[in-house]
């Protein structure tokens, strides 16, 4: 589907105003062509030494058509506000949306910060580009148009003149045009470019400074903005052009006029043209070189806009890779989870297979512990089981069936993952647990922080449950972060739990009483465990033991011990030192 | 968030004070090409009233012989007016194109010099996304401003003026009506240009809101989902939304009218003066002006034609309303943060290489494997110190905000070569240790004295060059993986660079990478795991080859197998120099020669690792999970 069409489909309720806005513009033109015509009698009258009377009547009439064309005018406006405003609502909005749809496949195509700048400034870019659209691209070919006949209507001959500079202006603007546009195109590429680095360079100034590389990167910056500036002056000194060249034509016309047009009105004794038609002339001439000249800007604003509109369709056009099923099941039976001949990569592109060959079987109401170094795909493991990612081949099934057959809803609501990189969100700790769930009372509350071991430190804090959240968490640490994140999925009393290396900045004392907790208090749930540390997983019924994408070994703590050289050797290497002071 | 949106006082003066010290030359003769276009194109008005007047004179007998000859006079010094203002024209308008891209790149490059100077403290307090909006909305707006507002604001201020003059030539009566239709668009700019202008600033805060929610919700997208939380977040975006949108719709509904409004008052003007003109004409009332010239229509014409221009400039400066107080906004935060003070350095020691002759420190030039710190007294003489990593902290108490201490009373001593470890519970205090070992903050009360010197009396740059850093939080920049670790040393060749990845055991997954050490990294290493970041982070420590190093989580994210063949390396390479270790995983600090626990900002125990077990104090406690330390 072409651009514009996917864009258009934002317009919705706001088509009236988008509609209302040229048809607006339109009669506001009319009005601006027959004002310089009546002002042209007036003037002959006023010449003429026509009687007062007449002359007010003719006052009278451009008084009226003034009122008209600034109705017009102020109503064009404002529909054109509403239109353009109501647009770009309705694109955020539909950018929005869209990206809430998407798969973890989807998601991890784009970056945060691009994500942002589409839905900011480029959305900015096409409202600006709409309003001009709307308003200047219908009023500046009229306007030319009107001009022309009017200007043909009162100059008769006189007007051919406008056949020969028009040209001239049009091929001078469209030169202009055709060489700043990528000019132009190529110098916003590395403006981004530029930005990034700043951003890079704010997030990392601890690195920037403790290395000193301060006049380093001072230095970098100032030849990449030099860089930039050097293309932005080539294309505004090519566009600056712009201006010169109209004003050259307008001129070329005014001495054509003024001398040409008291040649014919003097020797045709004022029959071909009189004084008033012949300042009418003048302002024809203006509208219509003014006219070619905002149309030019049209076209430049379009084109730079068209960057940001392909750059929203991408977007709006990505389709997410995982739909939830119609009318799949809405109940998880149990706890079970089977992996059968599962093999997974993260893309169609990938050359290598995140998960090979996984076979694996945990019964309902299991505490399944996963040990695996970095890179050995432990998270892409367990983002099988929610759904996070559909398998490349083989069969995940919880409760009995293919994760595929369930609503995604009430798959995800009742498998519930704690991520490894976990964010809270700007609110209260209650707003924030609620996430889980969003009936939860209070006493529900209280009862999961219980089980996360955070009820303790939230109970310290002088608001309580009612103490705000920064953006990103930021001010709590980072263990404390961790369990509100465990106490938020415990609130959907899942049939499965998964912590992904949740309790890493978690001291050990608490670890264990976390454990313990889940343990006691929801003995039903299947609970999986992924962990640094082997003290986390030593107590589950089985550790699985990951490298390099597949299943190296499973056992019990004192099996893998005796039988598996890994997990023998990251046991060792966390514990060796406590074992000689045990001797 | 800082999101304040105001024009603050005199921004616009100091402005243009600054843009004239960037272009002393060149700005001057634009302003004069500006004053020099504007009186020239005022000025055929009055041979156009000149040629109109001849017209007048002779149309009726068709005699052009008579006249071709005065016309075709006028006529070329009109072309000559024209052709000078087509030059004028022709050559402001690319000089003001340098400038306005010279002058932004100038402000920008000005921005980023003075942030690289600025303190931790500014970049700890301020929202990231703030800073970067200095670089991205606030300049922008000054690029309209400054090209294109700031000339018309000037070309109109002239014609107006010189077209007043000329007005007041002819007829000082017509004058004073055109001054009355003056006064009244300029009433109503003020309404309505004040609307817009209101709003926009206000749209410009409700935009930054949308950035801010939709910043912090695409971090969590992947949370958003896994809690099926798609449809509370798309209503509390809908509402900010809404928001936005009724704010755009105002200040773009205020804007679009002004045109026209004034446009049309213009037309009315025109009609005014028009019948002014011919109510003059008739009743024959006797003219008063500068000239002495009588009523004729040879003056009302022009005169119309002048009020249309008067009217045209007028409206052209209102459109520019908008553009100049969103302009001003920025340029006072541009401004705020040009102005930020900068992190101060008053010490004067300084680190140079060094070698031993005789007994003797003495200072060379290429890099050996000594350091010296080279202290110059008021009596002019020097003397070397030789760098060797002894760090002692005495009596320190420390706090980020005035009177909230989070570190009291602390005193430690980390003798030459030992490996130092900081452990505890977040929150008490390790980093912050580290941050005032390197000066990323000062100290409130008490001393730290690197090899016997006072650490406030080094030069920072000094200081820093002497501690390697690695932070759990990694910062790679956009760049290859080799630049990236050649980050440490700027001058370090691709084997030393290859050979530092092997000590951190960064080698093997590079080698994997699609291009090697070649493959290019954006988004922070986006395509890397959190721990493969680290190994780079350390790889990037290590070919620094400083004489000390504080590891600050630097392998949390490491698993412990892949962590024991790091500090192997790590150990090889700091073999003999001071390392800070923090870590909360116990295995990572174990083999310390000494390891200090932390409680809330005081050193609860010293001693090794086997000292410690020994004590059966708190670190035995936490080691063998008993306790915690929160």
């Amino acid at each position: 589907m072409p651009i514009y069409k996917v864009l258009a489909k934002s317009i919705r309720e706001f088509k009236t105003p988008s509609i209302k806005a040229p048809v607006y513009v339109s009669f506001e033109v009319v009005m601006e062509c027959i004002i310089p015509f009546i002002i042209a009698m007036l003037v002959n009258q006023i010449k003429a030494g026509g009687e007062f009377g007449v002359i007010a009547r003719y006052g009278l009439v451009l008084v009226i058509m003034a009122a008209l064309s600034l109705t017009f005018g102020t109503l064009a406006g404002m529909s054109c506000a509403t239109a353009s405003s109501g647009f770009a609502r309705n694109l955020r909005k539909d950018l929005f949306y869209r990206i809430q749809t998407y798969s973890f496949e989807n998601i991890d195509k784009f970056s945060t910060s691009s994500l942002v700048t589409r839905m900011t400034t480029d959305v900015s870019n096409v409202q600006n580009a709409y309003m001009m659209i709307i308003r200047t691209a219908i009023r500046c070919p009229l306007m030319l148009v009107f001009s022309f006949a009017m200007a043909f209507i009162m100059g008769g001959k006189m007007a051919f003149i406008f056949l020969f500079v028009t040209p001239l202006l049009g091929i001078g603007l469209y030169l202009v045009i055709r060489k700043t546009i990528p000019l132009f195109r190529k110098v916003f590429r590395k403006y981004d470019a530029l930005n990034n680095s700043i951003q890079e360079n704010v997030a990392g100034m601890r690195v920037v400074k403790s290395y000193v590389r301060e006049d380093y990167e001072k230095e970098k910056f100032e030849r990449a903005a030099e860089d930039v500036c050097g293309d932005f002056t080539r294309a505004e000194k090519i566009l600056a052009i712009n201006s010169p060249l109209m004003q050259f034509c307008l001129y070329t016309v005014m001495i054509f006029v003024l001398y040409f047009g008291s040649y014919t009105i003097i020797t045709s004794r004022g029959l071909d043209l009189d004084v008033g038609q012949f300042s009418a002339l003048l302002t024809y001439s203006f509208q219509i070189l003014s006219s070619l000249m905002m149309l030019s800007m049209v076209f430049v604003m379009i084109t730079i806009a068209g960057e940001s509109a392909h750059r929203i369709v991408e977007v709006l056009d990505e389709e997410s890779t995982m739909k939830s099923p119609e009318g799949g099941l809405t109940l998880v039976k149990d706890g079970t989870v089977d992996f059968e001949h599962v093999s997974f990569k993260y893309s169609k592109e990938a050359e290598r297979m995140a998960l090979e060959g996984i076979d694996l079987h945990i019964k309902s109401g299991e505490t399944i512990g996963i040990i695996g170094g970095t890179g050995a795909s432990k998270s892409s493991l367990i983002q099988l089981i929610s759904r996070l990612y559909d398998t490349t081949e083989g069969v995940v099934k919880v409760g009995g069936a293919d994760v595929r057959e369930y609503d995604l809803e009430a798959l995800r609501n009742q498998v519930a993952v704690v991520l490894q990189k976990n964010v809270l969100f700007s609110g209260t700790i209650k707003e924030n647990l609620r996430w889980g769930n969003k009936d939860a009372s209070d006493e529900e509350l209280e009862e999961v922080c219980m089980l996360a071991q955070a009820d303790e430190f939230i109970s310290r804090f002088p608001e309580k449950y009612n103490t705000r959240i920064e953006q990103g968490g930021t001010n709590v640490s980072g263990g404390q972060k961790q369990r509100l994140c465990i106490a938020r999925a415990l609130l959907k009393k899942p049939k499965i739990l998964i912590l992904d290396d949740s309790t890493s900045a978690v001291d050990t004392k608490t670890d264990a009483l976390i454990r313990k907790a889940l343990r006691e208090y929801i003995p039903e749930t299947t609970k999986i465990i992924i962990a640094q540390r082997t003290a986390s997983v030593e107590d589950a019924d089985r550790i699985i033991v990951m490298e390099g994408g597949t299943v190296l070994a499973i056992g019990t703590h004192q099996e893998l011990l005796a039988g598996n050289e890994v997990y023998r050797d990251v046991y060792v290497s966390q514990n060796k030192a406590g074992e000689q002071n045990e001797e | 968030m800082k999101n304040n949106r105001i024009v603050k006082k005199g921004v616009l003066k100091r402005l243009i004070k600054i843009m004239f010290e960037f272009y002393p030359v060149m700005l001057p003769i634009v302003v004069v090409c500006i004053i020099f276009n504007a009186v020239i194109s005022s000025i055929p008005s009055i041979f156009m009233q000149n040629i109109i007047a001849l017209v007048e004179r002779s149309w009726q007998n068709g005699d052009w012989q008579s006249v071709a000859g005065r016309i075709g006079g006028f006529v070329l010094l009109l072309t000559v007016c024209y052709i000078l203002s087509l030059a004028a024209s022709f050559a402001y308008n690319r000089m003001m194109a340098v400038i306005t891209q010279g002058s932004l790149k100038k402000l920008r490059v000005k921005m980023f010099r003075g942030m690289q100077d600025l303190p931790i403290r500014y970049f700890d307090s301020n929202n990231h996304g703030d800073i970067m909006s200095y670089y991205t909305n606030d300049i922008d707006t000054l690029r309209q401003m400054i090209s294109q507002s700031i000339p018309q604001l000037m070309m109109s201020g002239i014609v107006v003026t010189t077209l007043f003059c000329i007005m007041m030539y002819y007829s000082i009566w017509m004058t004073f009506v055109v001054l009355l239709g003056v006064v009244i668009m300029y009433q109503v700019t003020k309404k309505v240009g004040g609307g817009s202008a209101k709003y926009f600033l206000r749209q410009q805060v409700a935009l930054g809101r949308v950035e801010g929610f939709v910043e912090e919700i695409m971090n969590g997208q992947k949370v958003v989902k896994v809690f099926c939380h798609e449809e509370e977040s798309k209503s509390e975006f809908d509402r900010i939304n809404d928001s936005l949108f009724s704010d755009a719709e105002r200040a773009n509904k205020y804007a679009n009218t002004l045109g026209p409004i004034l446009n049309n008052i213009g037309n009315m003007l025109y009609v005014v003066v028009a019948l002014t003109g011919g109510f003059f004409l008739l009743a024959k009332v006797p003219n008063m002006s500068f000239s002495g010239l009588a009523f004729s229509i040879s003056i009302v014409v022009p005169f119309l034609n002048m009020t249309r221009q008067f009217a045209g400039n007028i409206n052209q400066v209102s459109q520019q309303i908008n553009a100049v107080v969103m302009g001003l906004a920025g340029a006072s935060r541009v401004f705020e943060l040009i102005d930020e003070e900068p992190e101060p350095d008053e010490g004067s020691v300084t680190l140079v290489n060094a070698r031993e002759v005789d007994g003797e420190i003495v200072e060379c030039a290429e890099r050996t494997n000594m350091w010296a710190w080279k202290y110059p007294h008021g009596d002019g003489s020097v003397t070397y110190t030789k760098l060797a990593g002894d760090v002692r902290m005495e009596d320190v108490d420390f706090g980020y905000v005035l009177d909230k201490t989070i570190l009291h009373d602390i005193s430690l001593y980390a003798e030459p070569g030992q490996k130092i470890a900081f452990v505890g519970a977040t929150g008490a205090g390790k980093t912050t240790i580290t941050n005032l070992i390197n000066r990323f903050y000062d100290i409130a009360e008490g001393e730290i004295h690197y090899d016997g010197i006072n650490i406030n009396k080094i030069k920072k740059a000094d200081l820093r060059h002497s501690l390697g850093i690695v932070l759990q939080d990694t910062n790679l920049f956009t760049g290859t993986v080799m630049e990236n670790i050649r980050y440490g040393k700027l001058d370090a060749s691709d084997e030393e660079c290859s050979e530092a990845a092997k000590l951190a055991g960064a080698h093997d997954f590079i080698t994997r990478l699609p291009q090697g050490y070649e493959t290019l990294l954006s988004g922070n290493g986006a395509n890397l795991s959190q721990g493969q970041r680290q190994l780079l982070a350390i790889a990037r420590a290590a070919v620094a080859d400083p004489p000390a190093m504080i590891l600050d989580e630097a392998t949390s994210s490491i698993d412990t197998r892949t962590e024991a063949i790091v500090q192997r390396g790590m150990d090889a390479l700091m073999k003999g120099r001071t390392v800070f270790v923090i870590a909360h995983r116990l295995s990572t600090v174990k083999n310390s020669d000494v390891i200090m626990v932390l409680d809330q900002g005081s050193i609860a125990e010293r001693g090794s690792h086997e000292q410690l077990i020994a004590q059966r104090g708190k670190y035995y406690q936490l080691y063998t999970g008993a306790f915690e330390l929160e």
